[in-house]
């Protein structure tokens, strides 16, 4: 029975790890805002275009 | 990645027109063209050359939308203010030597497009280090180097791009919702954690049933009460404080018992720990306090959710006249923009500061103030918000935005005593002595129970504390009534105050008014009879007409408008007499118009139809009838209010004409009173209040004023005209006219969900109650049940208010 002690005294400080965890992301506006990352994700790169003369490539397919 | 086929701006795909390649709104001409593009203004022009210049035209690749056209910076020192330091330090939420951020909201941003080029400004503007967007909050965040650019410059890019800052909503965002909101999710959090872990430290205990080893459970009772102290002093605090204050303030609040029971319970299991008797109810004590987080939780976003729908989506069907270049149009108040060029007539009211430019003003800010004495103001001068004009039609510039709040306020501040309805009262009465009487009954039943079995003494102490939900019986009135405004609001309805639906659903008399509520000077026919007008005779009484915002006179005024009548400036003396008519001088010729009575006409009672004679320079040149013109949908309002067991009255301020249409809607006993003076309005109603009714005025604001204040419920059918009264307690869109029944219908059930809800929280209370007075309840599920009341409450009662709505046809969400 006295794997419990080991066990316990492992268990506690890792659930209040992750406890630490969330309250550090919640304080870092993780959670604020749970709709605009998943648009930012979807978004390419801008292809590198020269500047004057993009017109024709800028015309949509 | 969304792929798209844009519609080619030269492929004239869909219509004739062209379409603007940047906001994809028709262009006027097919003048403005570059990069072979075409677009409808400069403004789109110029955002786009930027975005093509950097290399940003992946803007228009992203979403089926378009860009928002920009307002084109009139006056650049629009934002000069953002170079003063002191205001700079209001509103960056960061600065350092180099750095500085701030979070700035723009209520444009409404597709993914607008959040991919927000978040690539530091293309446009390289001293921009990054950006990025939150959708649903509809705000940027910005950081920028501030000794490469300025907050002024940053704020004028986003303007340019068609992305103004609401800046003067941004204190409200940053400070109050994100800080709260916040530490509660933290406690919330904790107390999560510590109760969970709490539980599981408790299941030996309790699935062991005494074999567990001493020394094992000592050290669990230990770790649980270490487990158990931020629960209690962190997240349970705000209970103790509240109660704290409440007893300070001499009141007994719902926290009181609550903080009570949490001190009799986490007492108790320090003793059994400490003497070694048990294990205590640290579980049940944790639980509590995150059920109750919970509860509370859920109870204030339902509450900001309803609260902000009030205040910032729901803006008043209330229309203002612009100068544009291509003529006057009518835009709604939320649509107007500083710098605008406004028309207001007799007896509208200011919807924002605004100079005056031309007209004779005679301002009263009795609405403002309570000074009704109308003030002479200058050309040239400032007008505030809120004034009344009382002579002729006046030309403003609009200086400042119109603020929704601002006129919600001026609208809220009458009668403010009657916002609480009885029925709130009788609530709140009983909510008060609710926590005395429970005090009473859980050291009633400890003591009761004392002296034959302690352990159950101190349960039915605790669990009758806990299980008690005073606050179910409070929110039963409170959420019904915010979500039946909302539906009202999405139905084109906007109360003063929530009183009001209770004081709606008591009243057996409607009075109508007939001119603008019941007929419509849309659907008017105009002719005029008499002498045939000279061209500029015409002229002089469209001017004249259109200074005025009666129904006759707009219906007069169109009259001409359609024939291409246009309008002289120089009008002198103008005067309106409510109920008789308006008259004014016109280089030299005195031009009157009004009812057959005030000019002095003869044959009067020949009157089949509606008329408004006109008078130049005394001589009769004829009159203008009007058609029927009812309102779409009355027939079958008036019948369905009959049912219902209405009474009704029709007060008009014109000769008896059109009686015997009105009979065949109204039916032959209703009283019909004509010819009627506002004076005569107020006085019927006056009369029939002193009978014992609860009346109803439905009017349109402008001459039957005094007659919707003296009613119980003065009910303002709006048109698109400016009608906003302080006299009203009621607005309704006059589109909303054939749903009116129903509407009424509805606000009637709001008592009925009341009741229902409170004999819903009454009976749960009775059982609770009950169960824990014999010291057979858990904590623990007390602990569960207190705040799953709560919330079904809140569930009840606006998902009913909306089931309602359903039923009835109404509109539950924004288009």
């Amino acid at each position: 029975m006295s794997a419990i002690y080991i066990l316990i005294g492992i268990s506690i400080p890792v659930a209040a790890g992750f406890l630490i965890a969330f309250l550090y992301a919640a304080k870092n506006g993780q959670f604020d805002d749970d709709y605009t990352p998943s648009i930012r994700m979807l978004m390419d790169d801008p292809k590198p275009e020269t500047k004057s003369d993009n017109t024709t490539t800028n015309q949509k397919v | 990645m969304t792929l798209f086929t844009p519609t080619h701006p030269h492929s004239h795909s869909h219509s004739h027109f062209i379409l603007c390649f940047h906001c994809g709104e028709k262009c006027p001409d097919n003048e403005n063209i570059f990069d072979e593009k075409h677009f409808c203004c400069d403004g789109c022009k110029a955002v786009y050359r930027m975005l093509n210049e950097n290399g940003l035209c992946g803007y228009y690749e992203i979403d089926d939308s378009k860009g928002i056209s920009p307002k084109l910076v009139k006056n650049d020192e629009r934002f000069a203010y953002l170079e003063d330091i002191s205001t700079q330090n209001n509103i960056l939420t960061f600065q350092n030597e180099e750095e500085a951020h701030v979070q700035l909201s723009l209520p444009q941003m409404h597709c993914s497009s607008c959040v991919w080029l927000l978040e690539h400004l530091y293309k446009l503007n390289p001293a921009i280090l990054r950006s990025q967007t939150d959708f649903i909050r509809k705000s940027i965040f910005i950081a920028f180097k501030k000794n490469e650019t300025s907050l002024r410059q940053v704020v004028e890019l986003l303007a340019t791009l068609g992305y103004e800052p609401d800046l003067k909503y941004i204190h409200a965002v940053k400070k109050e919702e994100q800080k709260t909101d916040r530490s509660r999710i933290y406690r919330l959090t904790v107390a999560g954690f510590c109760f969970g872990n709490i539980m599981l430290l408790s299941f030996p205990e309790y699935l062991s049933s005494g074999y567990i080893d001493h020394g094992m459970n000592k050290l669990f009772s230990i770790l649980s009460l270490g487990l158990s102290l931020p629960v209690l002093i962190y997240s349970g605090g705000e209970f103790f404080v509240s109660a704290w204050q409440g007893l300070r303030a001499k009141f007994l609040n719902i926290d009181l018992p609550l903080s009570l029971s949490l001190a009799i319970t986490f007492g108790r299991s320090v003793y059994e720990i400490v003497s070694g008797t048990g294990n205590g109810y640290l579980d049940s004590m944790a639980g509590i306090i995150f059920f109750m987080l919970i509860g509370r939780y859920f109870q204030d976003r339902t509450q900001a959710n309803l609260q902000f729908d009030r205040d910032f989506k729901s803006f008043f069907p209330i229309s203002i006249r612009v100068r544009k270049e291509e003529g006057i149009t009518s835009i709604p108040l939320s649509k107007m923009e500083k710098g605008d060029r406004i028309i207001i007539r007799s007896q509208e009211l200011i919807p924002a500061d605004a100079i005056l430019m031309s007209g004779s003003a005679r301002i009263d800010y009795s609405f403002v103030t309570g000074e009704s004495k109308p003030e002479h103001v200058e050309v040239g001068s400032l007008i505030y918000a809120g004034g009344r004009q009382t002579a002729g039609q006046l030309e403003l510039e609009v200086v400042k935005e119109v603020e929704q709040s601002y006129l919600t306020k001026l609208w809220n501040r009458e009668n403010q005593k009657s916002y609480a309805g009885d029925m709130d009262n009788m609530v709140h009465r009983i909510a008060r002595h609710f926590t005395l009487f429970l005090l009473l009954l859980s050291f009633g039943s400890f003591f009761y129970w004392l002296p034959t079995d302690m352990g159950r003494g101190v349960h039915a102490l605790t669990t009758i504390l806990i299980v008690a939900c005073p606050c179910s019986l409070l929110l039963s009135a409170t959420f019904t009534h915010a979500a039946i405004i909302s539906v009202l609001g999405k139905n084109g309805v906007f109360l003063k105050n929530a009183g009001l639906l209770e004081k709606i659903a008591n009243i057996r008399h409607i009075v109508w008014d007939k001119t603008g509520t019941i007929t419509s000077s849309k659907n008017t026919n105009v002719h005029f009879e008499g002498i045939s007008l000279t061209e500029k005779e015409k002229q002089n009484v469209h001017s004249v007409c259109s200074q005025s915002n009666h129904p006759l006179s707009q219906s007069i005024s169109q009259y001409f408008s359609v024939k291409n009548i246009g309008i002289s400036h120089v009008i002198a003396d103008y005067q309106e007499l409510p109920g008789q008519g308006i008259s004014a001088r016109l280089e030299g010729d005195l031009i009157e118009i009004g009812n057959a009575q005030w000019l002095g006409v003869g044959d009067i009672i020949a009157d089949k139809d509606t008329r408004v004679y006109v008078k130049i320079n005394d001589e009769i040149k004829g009159y203008f009838s009007f058609g029927t013109g009812f309102r779409v949908g009355l027939k079958a309002t008036l019948e369905k209010l009959k049912t219902k067991g209405y009474r009704f009255s029709v007060l008009s301020g014109d000769k008896s004409a059109k009686a015997q249409d009105l009979r065949a809607y109204f039916g032959e006993d209703t009283p019909m009173h004509f010819g009627c003076s506002p004076h005569e309005k107020q006085d019927y109603i006056e009369k029939l209040r002193q009978n014992g009714e609860e009346v109803m005025m439905i009017g349109d604001g402008l001459n039957d004023a005094g007659a919707l204040m003296q009613s119980n419920i003065g009910w303002a059918v709006s048109e698109d005209i400016n009608n906003f009264t302080p006299a009203s307690d009621v607005i309704m869109e006059s589109k909303s006219f054939e749903k009116m029944a129903s509407l009424i219908d509805y606000i009637g059930y709001a008592k009925k969900i009341v009741i229902a809800s409170f004999i819903l929280s009454l009976m749960y209370n009775v059982v609770g109650l009950s169960i824990a007075v014999q010291g057979q309840m858990s904590p623990f599920i007390a602990a569960i049940l207190m705040p799953a009341s709560s919330i079904s409450i809140i569930l009840f009662t606006t998902s009913s208010a909306r089931i309602v709505a359903r039923i009835k046809a109404l509109r539950t969400s924004s288009i």
